[in-house]
């Protein structure tokens, strides 16, 4: 048995080592702006984690994020694409007027006015308090009317016995799933898996940050830059911003 | 007033074994579907991550609207006075309530986890028009079976009339809750109109109109009572007022949709390109479910029986169809996530989405509208639902066709 008190401290030390590791100057390893939370802590609406993707960085044969995803919740699936999981997607854009082309991640945009908890009968669709969108699956029934108010497709229903289960993701048959925001690596002071795959692979084009942090990096590039969201329009307040779009 | 006599119908006759029996391979039929489908997982019917409501939800949808629909017949009577409808009522009520029950079956059957349906029972989010018509078909049930019993009890007589209207009233909320459970999405193009709760409610209207004549034409020809001219022409002429109510909806769907510049991808797709969801909508739809029963509903001569069953057959498999292209149709659309824009990717982006019905979608389905038979057939067979006759007021067409002569009342 081990220590809440040691685990917090050891969580918070790699977090340190994380947040520091520089392989050269300018290059950084991994950056690890989330603080852990010690086991039975709750989340807090002090903090709302988002992301800020710069489409311009996104390269349109990269597929680092969506990789990284599958890996880190165990979405190997049955190679059923019709049916199998999906948490985030790489999506080519092209304006049919210039020609213009460009690639994106979509996965879950954790919306602080999401459709899918508002329709949802049981409430299995909630938001911590940090702002992450998740499907309790104690009480999914597995109806998909979240999946059928979602304008991001961002939602999958697990169709049948999973393999290959993390145990902090478990899966049931019959009930609906989507991006956590990698909640568990969060709640460990790390980033989500497609971040932290987009630096070290990628081309750096995703920002995992605590939006309600002023002194945070994503808050502070939002605060100057600027950033806009998908379907802005629908007024759901989407927690993933997005450069280029 | 004329007072009513009602009768069981007969139990255990060849031709109502043979209807049991049908109807119970139908429902154990539709259990093993369930049984298929849960335990191997939804992977195996036609349903998909972009197609989510499929066949299931097509059938039980048409039931649960057509189940407030059906309820109109006894409002006619109760609420609005007309004598003609008032022995209807019974079978009114209890055709409303198993259609509901038939159509709750189907959509509880085809969640992810049927075992949770009592989750919905201890977990409410108020906000949610699901949660809402929870309490719309709870309410549904009891006011029914409350107004079932003031026209059953004479000793209840006091109570008839409020019920009544509590029940009319409820069953357009009712309705107005299943509408609303599309009108709310905003964001497929196929939905979020505030059309669609009227709209619903004229569907409902036609769709329940039509089972309950061919229901109620069923048993009275299989037990052999008879039913007037005047009320045959009355159900059959209703019927088509009520189709017109649901195209006149239909069109103002698509018309507000089409100025709606964002949603002529979307109404293009449907009107005229969308393969089997362009076929269904203006054949199965419009043509058969829509334009053929209001003119057997309207031209000018009396209704028959047989004319009466084709218009309410053609009305149940164009509400079918309709259903179809509304459910399905509105999924097979892809979402817009960049408005303007072409879109692809690895998950389908951009892409119709091919849904094909799975049989045991379909026996599903079916088995919905076998348990509401199956309730109404057991429901006349041990309690008076049915008069023992229709055709004592006396009442005959007139010639050209305009209505009926009433001789006495």
């Amino acid at each position: 048995m081990t220590c809440p008190n040691t685990n917090k401290d050891r969580r918070q030390f790699l977090a340190g080592v994380a947040a520091t590791a520089v392989l050269a100057p300018g290059v950084v390893l991994l950056t690890a702006p989330a603080s852990a939370r010690a086991p039975g802590e709750p989340a807090t609406s002090a903090n709302r984690w988002g992301l800020l993707i710069d489409t311009t960085l996104c390269k349109s044969d990269c597929t680092a994020c969506v990789g990284a995803c599958v890996k880190e919740m165990g979405l190997e699936g049955h190679d059923r694409p019709r049916t199998d999981a999906q948490y985030i997607r790489k999506v080519t854009v092209s304006d049919p007027e210039t020609g213009h082309s460009h690639t994106l991640p979509v996965m879950c945009q954790h919306c602080a006015k999401a459709a899918c908890i508002e329709v949802c009968p049981t409430g299995a669709s909630m938001r911590r308090a940090d702002g992450i969108v998740l499907v309790d699956r104690h009480i999914c029934i597995g109806c998909r009317y979240c999946m059928m108010a979602c304008p991001y497709k961002a939602r999958s229903f697990t169709h049948e016995e999973q393999d290959n289960q993390k145990s902090y993701l478990p899966r049931g048959k019959g009930c609906v799933e989507a991006c956590t925001l990698c909640a568990h690596r969060i709640d460990d002071g790390r980033e989500p898996a497609c971040v932290e795959a987009c630096v070290t692979e990628g081309q750096g084009a995703m920002l995992f940050g605590d939006l309600a942090d002023p002194a945070s990096k994503i808050a502070q590039r939002v605060a100057k830059e600027a950033s806009s969201r998908i379907r802005a329009d629908l007024g759901l307040e989407p927690a993933v911003r997005y450069q280029g779009i | 007033m004329i007072k009513h006599e009602y009768s069981e119908l007969q139990p255990m006759t060849p031709s109502w074994l043979a209807l049991v029996g049908v109807l119970g391979v139908l429902i154990l039929a539709a259990f093993g579907a369930v049984w298929y489908m849960e335990h191997n997982g939804h992977w195996v019917t036609g349903m998909t991550n972009q197609v989510v409501w499929g066949t299931p939800h097509v059938f039980a949808v048409f039931l649960i609207v057509a189940a407030s629909g059906a309820l109109n017949v006894a409002s006619i009577g109760s609420v609005f006075g007309r004598e003609l409808y008032k022995p209807l009522g019974r079978l009114s009520g209890l055709l409303a309530l198993a259609l509901l029950a038939g159509g709750l079956a189907v959509l509880v059957l085809d969640l992810g986890r049927p075992d949770r349906a009592m989750v919905m029972i201890a977990h409410w989010n108020l906000r949610s028009v699901f949660s809402l018509n929870v309490v719309l078909y709870s309410g549904m049930f009891s006011l029914i079976a409350l107004y079932l019993w003031t026209m059953m009890d004479w000793t209840m007589k006091a109570y008839y009339k409020p019920v009544a209207v509590a029940a009319f009233l409820w069953r357009l909320l009712l309705t107005t809750g299943t509408g609303s459970i599309f009108g709310f999405l905003i964001a497929r193009d196929g939905y979020g109109s505030a059309v669609m709760a009227p709209e619903f409610i004229a569907m409902s209207f036609a769709f329940g109109l039509a089972v309950f004549n061919l229901v109620l034409l069923g048993f009275y020809a299989g037990s052999g009572r008879p039913i007037s001219h005047a009320l045959i022409h009355r159900l059959g002429s209703r019927l088509g007022l009520f189709v017109a109510a649901d195209l006149y909806f239909v069109a103002m769907q698509h018309i507000t949709s089409l100025y709606w510049g964002g949603r002529a991808a979307f109404e293009t797709f449907i009107l005229t390109s969308g393969g089997v969801y362009t076929l269904l909508f203006w054949v199965g739809q419009i043509v058969l479910g829509g334009l053929i029963p209001l003119w057997l509903g309207f031209c000018p001569r009396p209704m028959e029986r047989g004319r009466v069953r084709i218009a309410s057959a053609l009305v149940i498999l164009g509400g079918l169809a309709q259903m179809y292209v509304l459910i399905v149709g509105g999924q097979a659309f892809p979402l817009q996530l960049f408005p303007g824009m072409e879109v692809s990717s690895a998950f389908a982006d951009g892409q119709f989405h091919a849904y094909t019905p799975s049989l045991p979608e379909v026996v599903l389905g079916l088995g919905g509208f076998a348990i509401a038979l199956m309730i109404v057939v057991l429901g006349c067979s041990f309690l008076r639902f049915l008069p023992v006759s229709l055709d004592h007021h006396g009442e005959h067409i007139t010639p050209c066709g305009c209505g009926p002569i009433h001789h006495h009342k």
